[in-house]
């Protein structure tokens, strides 16, 4: 199966420039996972070990209100890289995520990352500036997604 | 009625001359209809029978009777130009009175004033065009040329971003130009509820799901000034060069030819040397908070 995925994980643009012994670590510690529509693939407070990337579908990240009900506020595709929960302790979710249409992914296994990642910096540092990338742009929607441009 | 432009600086492309229309031309309500809760459009058409040509871009001043003047954006198809097409947010009391007229109700028009989107200077580029709210009006005509002359263009996308589901102007059209093999059509919604299937996020979040050449792309832009920043540092990170982003302008505005200030926008006239401007000519002046 490691076989197979490591020309999928190669083409992610996540993974992109990533040298071949560290994608060969990765591809060690992922899996290819599928949810059907209206599956969870992670839970609020629950053990955040893994992340996932997308490969075909859409899922929705919720946050759940107890006078409003579940809220989107975001929705994720292909290519897009799902949780960074898993690098942060306590490492526990703090929202859902739930797919909307069938969806295919690949799943890497956080902790097992924890540990190689504590053995070999320079593995850690390409984790880490990716997931910042990704943070950073999230944290750019977010201040722009509260300024509501649209109201007036 | 000169002395008082001479404020505007150097950067002034045109001189305003008195030999601009100033006198409203008067166009009969054909059709208004709802295109969201907040918003219409008004179909007119010229009473002396002179269709109005415009450029995609352009805007006219509304003249509604005993209320006021306001400057609109034509959102109608430049190659169709028998009917003079507006889509408005009703926000204030001159839009207000717009969406009551009536079906052969009489309302005053000059235009068309200001420039176009550059469609001519993307030919041969791949075209990006991302619309924010009411913004994708402008961008109508804009989208309605280049279909008609794809050939003349690389890939094209279209990204639209709305408050919500109910906001997305145009929902129909989007649908048709969406089932197109030679276009991309992405929307994305700020807020929805759960049962809307589409995607939730700002309007940049689409740029990295299209495929486009930086180098070689023109982009036009259109939406609230913060939306269309935010898209301009996207684009830009992504390599898009600064002088091939295009945005329209928005300013109070009272004569619409370069004539009163009003508009002014540092050394440009947003009525006259506007509304749609290169990203290269007014990047910092967009940083500025008070101008
Ligand atoms: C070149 C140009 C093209 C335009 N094209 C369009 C268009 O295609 N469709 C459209 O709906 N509007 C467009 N506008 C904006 C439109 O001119 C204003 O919304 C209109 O003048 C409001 O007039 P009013 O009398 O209805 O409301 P006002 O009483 O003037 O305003 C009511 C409220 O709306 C706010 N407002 C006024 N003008 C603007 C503005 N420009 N942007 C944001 N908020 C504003 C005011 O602050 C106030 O809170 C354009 C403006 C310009 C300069
Ligand atoms: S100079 Fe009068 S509106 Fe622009």
């Amino acid at each position: 199966m490691h076989q197979t995925l490591e020309p999928i994980m190669a083409e992610q643009p996540f993974l992109k420039g990533l040298d071949a012994e560290h994608l060969q670590l990765l591809v060690g510690c992922a899996s290819n996972v599928r949810y059907e529509a209206g599956q969870y693939l992670l839970r609020e407070s629950e053990e955040a070990n893994q992340f996932y990337i997308i490969r075909h579908g859409r899922v929705a990240i919720e946050v759940y209100t107890p006078n409003r009900g579940p809220i989107v506020i975001e929705t994720l595709g292909e290519g897009d890289v799902l949780g960074w929960s898993w690098l942060v302790p306590p490492y526990n979710w703090r929202f859902d995520a739930r797919a909307i249409e069938l969806t295919r992914a690949i799943v890497l296994d956080g902790k097992c990352l924890r540990g190689k990642c504590e053995q070999d910096y320079q593995l850690g540092y390409e984790l880490l500036s990716r997931f910042l990338q990704i943070i950073e742009r999230r944290l750019q929607a977010t201040r722009l997604q509260l300024l509501d441009v649209y109201k007036d | 009625m000169k002395t008082d432009i001479g404020t505007a600086g150097p950067g002034r492309q045109t001189e305003p001359t008195l030999d601009d229309p100033i006198l409203p031309r008067m166009f009969q309500v054909r059709r208004i209809f709802s295109e969201t809760a907040d918003s219409f459009s008004c179909e007119l058409q010229p009473s002396d029978g002179e269709v109005m040509h415009f450029s995609p871009g352009q805007f006219n001043m509304l003249y509604v009777f005993g209320v006021g003047e306001i400057p609109i954006s034509i959102s109608g198809n430049p190659d169709k130009p028998k009917l003079l097409v507006h889509t408005i947010r009703s926000v204030g009391p001159a839009s207000k009175a717009i969406r009551r007229l009536k079906r052969g109700d009489l309302i005053g028009v000059r235009g068309p004033y200001g420039t176009g989107w550059p469609v001519k200077g993307a030919e041969g580029n791949d075209v990006v065009i991302v619309a924010g709210g009411i913004g994708l009006a402008p961008l109508r005509p804009l989208i309605y040329r280049v279909l008609a002359e794809r050939e003349k263009y690389g890939r094209v996308a279209l990204l639209v971003g709305a408050r919500t589901p109910g906001d997305i102007l145009f929902q129909r059209q989007l649908e048709r130009w969406r089932g197109r093999l030679d276009i991309d059509v992405l929307v994305t919604v700020d807020k929805a509820p759960r049962s809307w299937r589409g995607n939730v996020g700002v309007v940049t979040s689409l740029i990295p799901k299209i495929r486009f050449d930086p180098a070689t792309t023109t982009a036009f832009v259109c939406g609230p000034e913060v939306m269309m920043r935010f898209t301009a540092m996207e684009l830009e990170v992504r390599g898009v060069p600064t002088s091939n982003l295009h945005f329209s302008l928005e300013r109070n505005m009272k004569c619409g030819i370069g004539l009163c200030g009003h508009c002014q926008l540092g050394p440009y006239f947003i009525c006259k040397d506007g509304p749609v401007l290169g990203l290269d000519k007014i990047k910092k002046l967009m940083a500025l908070r008070e101008i």
